[in-house]
């Protein structure tokens, strides 16, 4: 073994004192493989792979956030606009919640189809559930740190669960808020637990795979190792097949980070928290969808809370609901069916869960939520006694009498990705169709892989902004500096920001005082406060147009739309007064009366200022100012793209070779 | 185990592939640090506020004041004739960090630097009225005893280099942009 050299005497000394290196040897490098073990068993570094990305993407944006309920939101934003990179970082903690959880759902369903929780692996199963209850603790509560609208209603609505517990319930959701509403002491704990919870899991998963490489992988025949000849060493094996996958699924991460950042959230939590104003839909994050739809399905607080809670505590009980000798579901057709049915209910939970809960939604939801414990609590037990399995391969190395079972699986797995794709797209179909508004959707420079802005369109809807909007709407996250972005040299943007005045101070005589602003001025708003604001325009709240776009469904083309929506209000529609008819608008009244008409402002460069452009302009004035990151964003990730299919075209190649032998 | 497995395989082939894959891997982790490390650096809206601009006229000859420019406090100090004189004075080759006054004023009678001390970065005394001043009509630094004199060069205790002379402009005859 000691080879000669200094090197390895000094490697030789430490490991004799310390054996780390032989540990690591040993699990990551010599770890006996089963080697048949197919690409749902990717999904297990995967998750490991994506802890690690959300603490060290964590860190850095605890380094520039401030929990602190009138700092919060805009310390986002500054991390999203002035951090450099900030809106990489975040965007790729924010997204990678997502990814995280994908991972680990299918990483779980591959356990429950090829019976990972059966002897001897039962801790390592519950140890497992313990990784995804902590996984969800930690994300419920990094979702309340920006501190946006869905924020503080999606903190409110799940610690007020704990309310339904008698007696005490009341007393613990006032110990888990610090105070009598989710407010700051309630955001401050929530930032420490949510930098804390992720070590915790750090720590788990370490006993998960101490635990995993204690009884060693199953494996899709899910019968034992039955001696070397089953077996290949973890690595070059297994190393190169998971970097393979990390290789894919980082593509998949990306597309979402660079181009669709915000698709699995919602536009809500681009509006800052509000105690007073609840939005219309809470719904949590899509992760927490099938059992929020549980939840939601018992028509009774407490028992509600028990059935959603049960929902994950049965599945610790799992070994002794399934005691069929089987572990692969590939030799038990009839549980192969129940389990693919019981995947489906799963999905079907999850669109009820995104959905309002009304009309044939809460039908389908209890119908859905009684089929899941019934698979779970009956289907289960009556399989493991009275299903006929097919007879078991002798061993993993033999050839195997099933002359395909990966061919059920790679049909799974494809069934698996579009029922997940159906679903993502399901989730985030906005429920607004059904309100009778109408979205004119129209064409936009910065659409597509490549896309970017229209410099010469952005000045002109700045102007737009300055002459018109700017009379109403604040843009508070909005800096002088920033208009650069659209073609305004340095001096030029002195001399813009000069032309304004802002108050500063105090002086050193205790007094406030006008100077004219600077570039590193916000865009000053034009009331003094919120209440004059509203005082102004008969009690209705101008909104910040800073995130507009970003805050609401529809983006740019909802602003379109709302710009250019103003019509008579048809005979039969009664409109409060101070109101105006909006076909785009929900219910349509809106208090903004009708502002962009023919030539409403004229353009230096010659532009048409009908009413239809001058609101395409301002739209996209408000899309680069929701999204200012966004040019570097998406060219950014072409790079990183391309990058990404050659380097994993490489490790696919070198991933052949090196299997050649064992295939 | 796995050397027999490699055998099969042109052993040039297998190592220009794990070679490629390597170089590319470690290639892309090593850009991928990047924006990480460039997050610390400072944020745009710090890098906003690296100019302010100062009204010097009410500041009296003899008197100081002490503004804040990038976090950290910057004298200007409406010097008197007298003053000057003794700065002027100075044989230059004497000096630690020799530098005649006339290198470090645009005006002689505004001398204006930054306020921390080059030997440890503490704040030196002699702006307030009955702050000491030094062994030489300056600045004293209290933490470990650097004194510097009226032109802001050291010439006493651990320093090693005169109090820094930040860039600077006169936008008027009484108005300044530091940065
Ligand atoms: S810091 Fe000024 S003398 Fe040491």
């Amino acid at each position: 073994m000691t080879a000669p050299g200094r090197l390895n005497r000094a490697i030789d000394w430490f490991d004799q004192r310390l054996p780390l290196i032989s540990l690591m040897k040993h699990s990551a490098i010599e770890y006996p493989t089963p080697k048949n073990l197919n690409y749902w068993w990717n999904f297990g570094s995967l998750a490991g792979f994506m802890l690690v990305v959300m603490i060290v993407t964590g860190l850095f944006l605890a380094m520039q956030y401030t929990p602190n309920v009138n700092m919060a939101f805009d310390s986002v934003e500054r991390i999203m606009r002035d951090v450099n990179y900030g809106w990489l970082i975040r965007y790729l903690h924010m997204n990678g919640a997502s990814m995280f959880f994908v991972v680990v759902y299918i990483h779980v369903f591959r356990g429950l189809y090829y019976g990972s929780y059966k002897p001897p692996r039962e801790l390592l199963w519950w140890i497992g559930l313990v990784i995804l209850l902590l996984m969800m603790a930690t994300a419920f509560m990094g979702y309340v740190l920006p501190w946006g609208q869905m924020s503080l209603w999606g903190a409110t609505v799940i610690t007020n669960l704990f309310s339904a517990i008698p007696v005490v319930g009341e007393h613990i959701v006032t110990l888990l808020w610090g105070g009598f509403s989710v407010d700051n002491p309630t955001l401050n704990r929530f930032f420490v637990l949510h930098f804390l919870l992720p070590f915790a899991i750090f720590g788990v998963v370490i006993l998960h795979v101490w635990a995993l490489h204690t009884v060693k992988s199953n494996n899709p025949l899910g019968i034992d190792v039955k001696g070397p000849q089953d077996v290949i060493p973890f690595h070059p094996y297994y190393t190169v097949k998971d970097l393979f996958g990390v290789g894919v699924f980082l593509i998949v991460y990306c597309v979402f980070v660079f181009w669709y950042p915000n698709y699995l959230g919602h536009p809500d939590n681009y509006i800052p928290a509000n105690p007073m104003v609840t939005p219309p839909h809470i719904v949590p994050e899509w992760y927490f969808l099938p059992f929020y739809a549980i939840l939601r399905a018992v028509p009774d607080k407490l028992m509600g809370v028990i059935a959603m809670f049960a929902a994950i505590l049965v599945l610790f009980a799992l070994p002794w609901l399934d005691t069929s000798k089987v572990r692969s579901g590939t030799f038990r057709p009839k549980f192969k069916i129940a389990f693919w049915l019981f995947v489906v209910d799963c999905f079907v939970l999850g669109y009820v869960g995104s959905q309002p809960a009304e009309g044939i939604w809460i039908v389908v939801g209890r119908i859905a939520s009684v089929y899941y414990f019934l698979h779970l609590l009956v289907f289960l037990p009556l399989l493991s006694k009275f299903e006929k399995t097919k007879p078991l391969p002798e061993s993993i190395g033999k050839p195997i009498l099933d002359p395909a079972p990966g061919g059920g699986a790679a049909a799974g797995a494809k069934a698996l990705v579009v029922l997940f794709a159906v679903f993502a797209f399901a989730a985030a179909t906005p429920a607004l169709a059904a309100e009778g508004t109408t979205l004119r959707k129209q064409s936009w420079s910065w659409q597509g892989m490549f896309g970017t802005y229209d410099e010469a369109q952005l000045r002109r809807g700045y102007q737009v902004y300055r002459e018109i909007c700017s009379a109403c709407h604040a843009m508070k996250l909005i800096h002088f500096r920033n208009v650069q972005a659209f073609g305004f040299s340095e001096d030029a943007v002195k001399e813009l920001a000069a032309s304004y005045t802002v108050t500063d101070g105090p002086d050193d005589n205790g007094d406030m005082f006008d100077r004219p602003a600077l570039p590193s001025d916000r865009f000053p708003s034009p009331f003094p406060n919120e209440n004059a604001a509203k005082a102004a325009n008969g009690g209705a709240l101008p909104p910040d147009l800073s995130l507009l776009t970003k805050a609401r469904e529809g983006g740019a083309d909802y602003v379109f739309s709302i710009l250019t929506g103003f019509a008579t209000q048809p005979p039969d529609v009664e409109l409060p007064p101070g109101k105006f008819y909006n076909t785009a608008f929900a219910g349509h009244a809106i208090s903004m009366p009708p502002q962009i008409t023919d030539g409403a402002v004229e353009f230096a460069d010659g532009t048409p200022n009908n009413a239809d452009q001058i609101a395409r302009d301002v739209s996209a004035f408000l899309q680069w100012a929701a999204e200012p990151e966004l040019e570097e964003r998406h060219a950014m990730g072409v790079k990183t793209v391309l990058f990404l299919f050659a380097a994993t075209a490489l490790m696919y190649a070198l991933k052949r070779r090196i299997w050649a032998a064992v295939h | 185990m796995s050397d027999n497995a490699m055998n099969e395989t042109p052993k040039t082939r297998r190592d220009f592939l794990f070679a490629a894959a390597s170089a590319v891997g470690v290639a892309g982790a090593a850009v991928a640090v990047w924006p990480f490390v460039d997050s610390l650096n400072p944020a745009a809206d710090t890098r906003a506020l690296s100019t302010i601009e100062v009204d010097l006229s009410p500041i009296a000859a003899g008197q100081a004041i002490t503004v804040k420019w990038r976090g950290k406090p910057v004298f200007i100090r409406h010097r008197t004739g007298q003053e000057i004189e003794a700065a002027r004075e100075v044989k230059v080759d004497d000096l630690r960090d020799p530098q005649p006054d006339a290198e470090r004023v645009q005006k002689p009678e505004w001398l204006i630097m930054v306020g921390v001390c080059t030997h440890l970065g503490c704040v030196p005394l002699g702006q307030k009225a009955g702050d000491p001043h030094g062994d030489f009509g300056g600045w004293f630094c209290p933490c470990h005893g650097s004194h510097y004199d009226t032109s802001g060069r050291v010439r006493k205790g651990p320093a090693p280099k005169n109090l820094a002379v930040p860039q600077y402009t006169f936008l008027s005859d009484t108005q300044i942009r530091i940065g």
